[in-house]
């Protein structure tokens, strides 16, 4: 059956619907928020396009009122006409009719209804609120095969919406869905009138694949030419059901050689994508262990209670927004130095209490700091059960960048990336311009020293410890952004941060940095031949040989003090 | 007599690890030509040279960082140069060993800070510096044979020690554990003695000692001081070669050394 | 002589072997010929928690060696402990032949479920008992020299040792619950039936695990005490209180790391063998590096240093998990995270030290002319890349200047 699908205008909730999908749910929420307080405003819009095209009116009316009778095959001609209208309001009704959310009354002028998620019935003609009796209102039934016929429609309709990316995604569904003869012309007409260069390309393509089954071998070849630079999926199938089917020699060969590029350029943006992840793990692993790095390095002190910080970071957040449960976009912000000062103030805790008894003895530090993360870790289970809590994404935080369709990049990874860059050199600028880095170095040099010309190395000690634990506590809010909180979550990251600090050269901030993402970027190279598993374990073994190596790690401390 | 004890080590003439007794047909037992060390762009040795001659005590002085400490450290392997050569007589080239061959093969060294076993008595000290097999299945159940208890009682003599031979290492004096220090590098029957500032944080009486000691060393070992102590140096010194920045500023008696004008600035001029 | 040296200069090495030995005599009496209604009766539950107690203290006597010693922190031994289980239970596994829930006559249940048609090589031979026994000790050697010969060559020491071992042991864990490593994954290997043709289930069996396993200990105990009251005993305290001055007597040093690492790795290998049998399970968890670091604290517990000291620690500590998590499971976590700081920071010598303290104020007469065996040092070797305190004293001791400064309150 062919569908004869026209172009129309009547979208508004459809608009909500695909933005919701590719964006977020919160965006949807802001939306209907919106459009909710907007009420009376949206219906004035309506009725001012109404007026514009009053000529249409009635006919949109009835065909309105058709759609919810009648037969199925009956009803797609009837949205097909509908779309046809060119009214603004079809879209709305036609995905709501898709989704199931388009309700009628049954009686001979039937009053159509849209509902919403909350309950509430809009007129689907007058985009007035219904208020009162909704009980007589029934589902309108569709089936399947009415569905997929619906979804190309709406797809048409979206073709000529004002928002690019609207016009983008319909053309790609458009290619999902196969192209026949009805759109073809329509999108042709699109080609020269199509202002944004996306969907230009898109509308392209779309046109050279249906021109791939063309019988003109010029017009075939001249499609495979626009066909080589694009990376869809469904691009690549067509090409190569051509490479293998097609009669003509010629153009078989020129779509082998299509599918040679498009797979090249598929494999540089998997290449892309790989770094992408490895830097973002690296990101990761950089924040939980440019902590130890300081504890670690400067001050000589294994901490195994660092992924315990990491976890009271974590905490910290979920505790924010249970507190404060309507600002989730604004959470961070409180998060982020909460987490700091919760987390430093139990570093600088631990080492008053326990380490600072410890020094110069490492390995009873590592055993009595252990001992601390079982304690910390249990607490942590008898304070917020031993099950797991999600904290929930800022908006601004959730979605991704979809640059083609082989590569995206999710925006709360790009966050912690970029987060955990500012907080290395936040770190290196306290270290190198700061009264407290400076004396942080000298204590770390030579002790007695710094202490003859007035250094007061206990509070050094302590400061430099908070310090370590603070950035611990920032790194477990990142980390609560990425996975769930729960009282396990610092050990998962711990010998990764420790194998980090071994492999960048201990006591150097750039070797911490270079170490993660090194690591992270191997590690996510390995994932796909080895598997997630089998990688760590390969990075491991691949760590230990390199300690061969090198036993000082990529940037040694040099030196005679580093000798002995 | 135990069976696991090997004559042939005891004897401090040949070893294994060398292949060859040592060859010091020049009289020259140790050579140090051309070593350059650098440490992220600071040359701590810059084209040192030294020759050793057997039986020789030579004092080696020279302002902080000149390099005595990392000198000590080429030729008993802790330290590689990134040029030069260092050999063990003739034929021995001490850059392709590691420290226990170097040890084995008969260079001892004292270290600045006093280095013994705290946990061990003055007697197991001794008896872990002894000569002998150092494999890790002799020692397992190696036990000493007369010869060997009778060099160390005449090493406890020696360095003074013997009436506290039970002692627990670690409760000797600042001066007591040099000595000890010493006496096992005497177990061990060195060519050369590398002694890194024996006097350091000794009592006059304790530098006098010592100033004997090493005195009577001299003949039988070839033995460098580094010192910082120029009174001790002078008690001691025939030979006496001054560093600077890494190399050699100059080399003669104690007197030509004091009035050397390059030496006078070196150290006064700073 | 030589029993002087190993056993009677050694009192609390002979108290508690005489312990050992005395709970080997009375636990098969009091389970297998006292009637269950007497009060003097020993259930097999009790057999074989005992028995894994003693296997517990072989492994903490592994530990105690190399650490205890010559100060290397392994924080991996875990391990070899669960290697030599491992072993052990491919023998338990092989042994079950037809009775497996599929009845495959070869494969293990697990292998089936996952489809697999033929035992893979590594599985090869462990239905004999000998090659099974060869293996257990053969692993963990290997695996132990293979990793010390890489770690001790590159002189891998202190902090960095210890780190990088609970990395081995980290990725084993990992690696062992994949299911295509052929170990059952993460149920591992379980539901045993007979060992040598014994039910294994029976208090015979049981009776004779649990006297394998304190006769295991005792052989063991008594090859350590050859070993650290050897020369290469000396060697090996020399190193670990001066590791520089051991090789500038001449002493290879990474040799005699290595061949200790490896001895250890075996014990800790036949600890996991004697266990799995009578715990009747080996999984993956055995490799968590939480086993491996929780082991460490029973030396640290008992007394490290002394040999017999790891095996009280080990006995100490395991009864009061048992008692703790049967009474409370979630304050058995907080006590052993105290214990672990506890010990650390007021008991450097462990039980041993303070029963040795108190016994020392109760009589006066300690001032004697031989020295103290192997005194456990109250400081690590001073870590090498930053805050050397050691640095600070001989500063302080040697420069007057800075020495009078540092007195100076600051």
């Amino acid at each position: 059956m062919r569908n004869v699908l026209k172009p129309s205008g009547h979208w508004l909730l459809h608009v909500i619907v695909v933005l919701s999908f590719c964006f977020s749910a919160t965006v949807f929420s802001q939306e209907a928020e919106t459009s909710a307080e907007a009420g009376t405003t949206s219906a004035e819009t309506i009725s001012a396009n109404v007026s514009n095209e009053a000529n249409s009116q009635p006919e949109f009316d009835s065909l309105v009122k058709e759609l919810t009778q009648g037969s199925l095959p009956a009803r797609a001609q009837t949205a097909k006409k509908l779309a046809a209208l060119k009214d603004e309001r079809v879209a709305k009704i036609i995905g709501a009719l898709q989704q199931g959310t388009l309700y009628a009354t049954k009686d001979e002028n039937p009053l159509v209804a849209i509902a919403d998620e909350a309950g509430n019935y809009t007129n689907a003609i007058s985009g007035e609120k219904i208020i009162g009796d909704t009980e007589e209102l029934k589902r309108v039934p569709i089936n399947n095969s009415m569905r997929s016929q619906l979804r190309t429609l709406l797809a048409q309709l979206n073709l000529t919406h004002q928002d690019a990316t609207i016009r983008l995604d319909a053309v790609n569904r458009m290619i999902a869905d196969g192209i026949d003869e009805d759109s073809i012309s329509l999108l042709q007409e699109l080609q020269k009138s199509e202002a944004n260069d996306g969907v230009r390309k898109a509308i392209d393509s779309a046109v050279a694949l249906f021109n791939l089954h063309s019988n003109d071998q010029q017009l075939r070849l001249g499609a495979i030419e626009v066909l080589k630079d694009s990376l869809q999926q469904e691009v690549r199938t067509a090409l190569s059901e051509v490479a293998s089917n097609d009669t003509d020699e010629k153009v078989k060969i020129h779509a082998q050689l299509a599918i040679k590029a498009i797979d090249s350029s598929i494999a540089k943006y998997r290449f892309a994508e790989n770094i992408f992840f490895g830097l973002s793990l690296g990101s990761v692993l950089l924040l939980s262990a440019i902590g130890l790095s300081i504890t670690f390095g400067v001050m000589g002190v294994i901490n195994m209670a660092h992924g315990e910080l990491m976890m009271i970071g974590a905490y910290v957040t979920w505790v924010v927004q249970q507190v404060f449960p309507n600002q989730i976009a604004y959470s961070l912000a409180i998060a982020i130095p909460a987490a700091f000062i919760v987390a430093g103030l139990v570093g600088i805790a631990i080492e008053r209490g326990v380490i600072r008894f410890l020094y110069g003895r490492p390995l009873e530090t590592l055993l009595a700091t252990f001992g601390i993360s079982l304690i910390l870790q249990q607490a942590a289970r008898s304070i917020f059960s031993p099950l797991n809590r999600a904290v929930e994404l800022p908006v601004w935080m959730s979605g991704s960048l979809q640059i083609n369709p082989v590569f995206s990049i999710t925006y709360n990874r790009l966050y912690i990336l970029i987060f955990g860059l500012l907080v290395f050199f936040a770190l290196l600028v306290i270290l190198k311009k700061t009264t407290l880095g400076l004396k942080v170095r000298a204590v770390s040099q030579n002790r007695a020293m710094a202490r003859a010309v007035g250094v007061r190395a206990n509070w050094v000690d302590a400061m430099t410890f908070g310090l370590g634990s603070g950035i611990a506590g920032i790194a477990g809010v990142a980390l609560s952004q990425l996975t769930n909180v729960g009282p396990n979550l610092g050990q998962a990251y711990i010998i990764d941060s420790f194998m980090v600090v071994v492999f960048g050269g201990v006591g150097n901030l750039w070797g911490t940095l270079v170490g993660a993402m090194g690591l992270g970027i191997i590690n996510k190279f390995l994932e796909p031949y080895a598997g997630a598993v089998l990688a760590k374990v390969l990075v491991l073994v691949l760590l230990i040989l390199f300690i061969q190596k090198r036993p000082k790690g990529i940037f040694p401390q040099k030196g005679r003090a580093a000798a002995d | 007599m135990n069976i696991f004890s090997h004559k042939r080590y005891s004897m401090g003439q040949k070893d294994p690890n060398f292949g060859a007794p040592l060859d010091t047909t020049h009289r020259t037992i140790l050579y140090v030509e051309g070593v350059t060390v650098s440490f992220d762009g600071f040359r701590a040795l810059n084209n040192l040279n030294l020759y050793i001659d057997e039986g020789e005590l030579r004092c080696i002085i020279g302002p902080n960082g000149a390099g005595k400490t990392t000198m000590m450290d080429v030729i008993t392997g802790k330290t590689k140069p990134d040029e030069g050569s260092v050999y063990f007589g003739q034929q021995i080239n001490l850059l392709e060993l590691s420290e226990h061959q170097i040890a084995r093969g008969g260079i001892g060294r004292k270290f600045q800070k006093p280095t013994i076993f705290e946990a061990l008595s003055v007697y197991e000290n001794l008896e872990l510096a002894t000569a002998a097999d150092k494999r890790v299945w002799w020692t397992l159940s190696q036990q000493l044979n007369s010869a060997q208890k009778y060099r160390i009682d005449e090493v406890l003599i020696q360095i003074g020690l013997a009436e506290h031979r039970y002692k627990n290492a670690g409760s000797l004096s600042h001066g007591q554990k040099q000595w000890l220090e010493i006496g096992m590098l005497l177990m061990q029957n060195p060519r050369v003695l590398l002694v890194d500032e024996p006097v350091a944080g000794m009592t006059g009486e304790e530098t006098e000692k010592t100033a004997e000691l090493l005195l009577s060393l001299a003949g039988e070992h070839s033995v460098i001081v580094v010192e910082h102590d120029m009174k001790f140096v002078r008690s001691i010194a025939r030979k006496v070669t001054v560093l600077h920045q890494g190399s050699v500023l100059t080399e003669g008696t104690m007197d030509q050394v004091q009035n050397d004008p390059k030496v006078i600035e070196v150290y006064l001029g700073e | 002589m030589l029993t002087q040296r190993l056993l009677l200069s050694d009192r609390g090495g002979m108290i508690v072997l005489g312990l050992v030995l005395v709970t080997m005599i009375l636990v098969p009496i009091c389970n297998l010929l006292v009637p269950e209604t007497s009060a003097l009766h020993i259930s097999t539950f009790t057999v074989t928690l005992l028995g894994k107690f003693l296997c517990y203290a072989l492994l903490a006597l592994s530990i105690d060696l190399i650490w205890g010693y010559c100060g290397i922190l392994s924080l991996g031994h875990g391990a070899f402990f669960a290697l030599g289980g491992y072993a052990m239970g491919m023998y338990l596994m092989r042994q079950i032949g037809p009775r497996g829930q599929y009845g495959d006559p070869i494969l293990p249940d697990f292998m089936v479920f996952l489809n697999w048609k033929e035992l893979p090589w590594y599985w090869q031979g462990f239905d004999m008992f000998w090659f099974a026994l060869l293996m257990i000790i053969v692993v963990p050697g290997i695996l132990a020299f293979i990793f010390g010969w890489l770690a001790f060559r590159s002189r891998v020491t202190g902090v960095y040792f210890s780190i990088i071992t609970q990395a081995l042991t980290y990725a084993l864990l990992l690696a062992f619950f994949r299911n295509e490593m052929g170990f059952g994954g993460n149920n591992g290997l379980t539901d045993f039936k007979d060992i040598l043709g014994f039910p294994i289930a029976a208090s015979g069996t049981r009776i004779s695990l649990f006297l394998a396993s304190g006769f295991m200990l005792i052989i063991a105990y008594i090859a350590c005490r050859y070993i650290v009251t050897s020369r290469m005993g000396k060697v090996i305290v020399s190193i670990r209180d001066a590791e520089t001055r051991t090789r500038f007597c001449g002493y290879k040093v990474e040799s005699y790391k290595l061949w200790l690492f490896v001895f250890s790795a075996i014990l800790a290998g036949i600890a996991g063998a004697l266990y799995v049998p009578q715990v009747g399970i080996i999984n993956p968890g055995e490799f968590s590096p939480l086993n491996s670091i929780e082991l460490v604290v029973w030396v640290a517990t008992g007394g490290r240093g002394t040999l017999f000291g790891a095996i009280v620690g080990a006995f100490t500590v395991n009864y009061g998990k048992t008692v703790f998590t049967s009474y409370s499971p979630e304050t058995w976590l907080f006590a052993l995270g105290a214990l672990f700081v506890i010990v650390t920071l007021v008991l450097p010598k462990g039980l041993v030290g303070l029963f040795n303290r108190t016994k020392k104020v109760a009589s006066k007469n300690s001032s004697s002319n031989t020295p103290p065996e192997n005194p456990v040092p109250t400081t690590d070797a001073p870590i090498k890349f930053a805050v050397n305190k050691s640095t600070e004293n001989s500063i302080s001791a040697e420069n007057p200047v800075i020495a009078a400064a540092v007195k100076e309150p600051v």
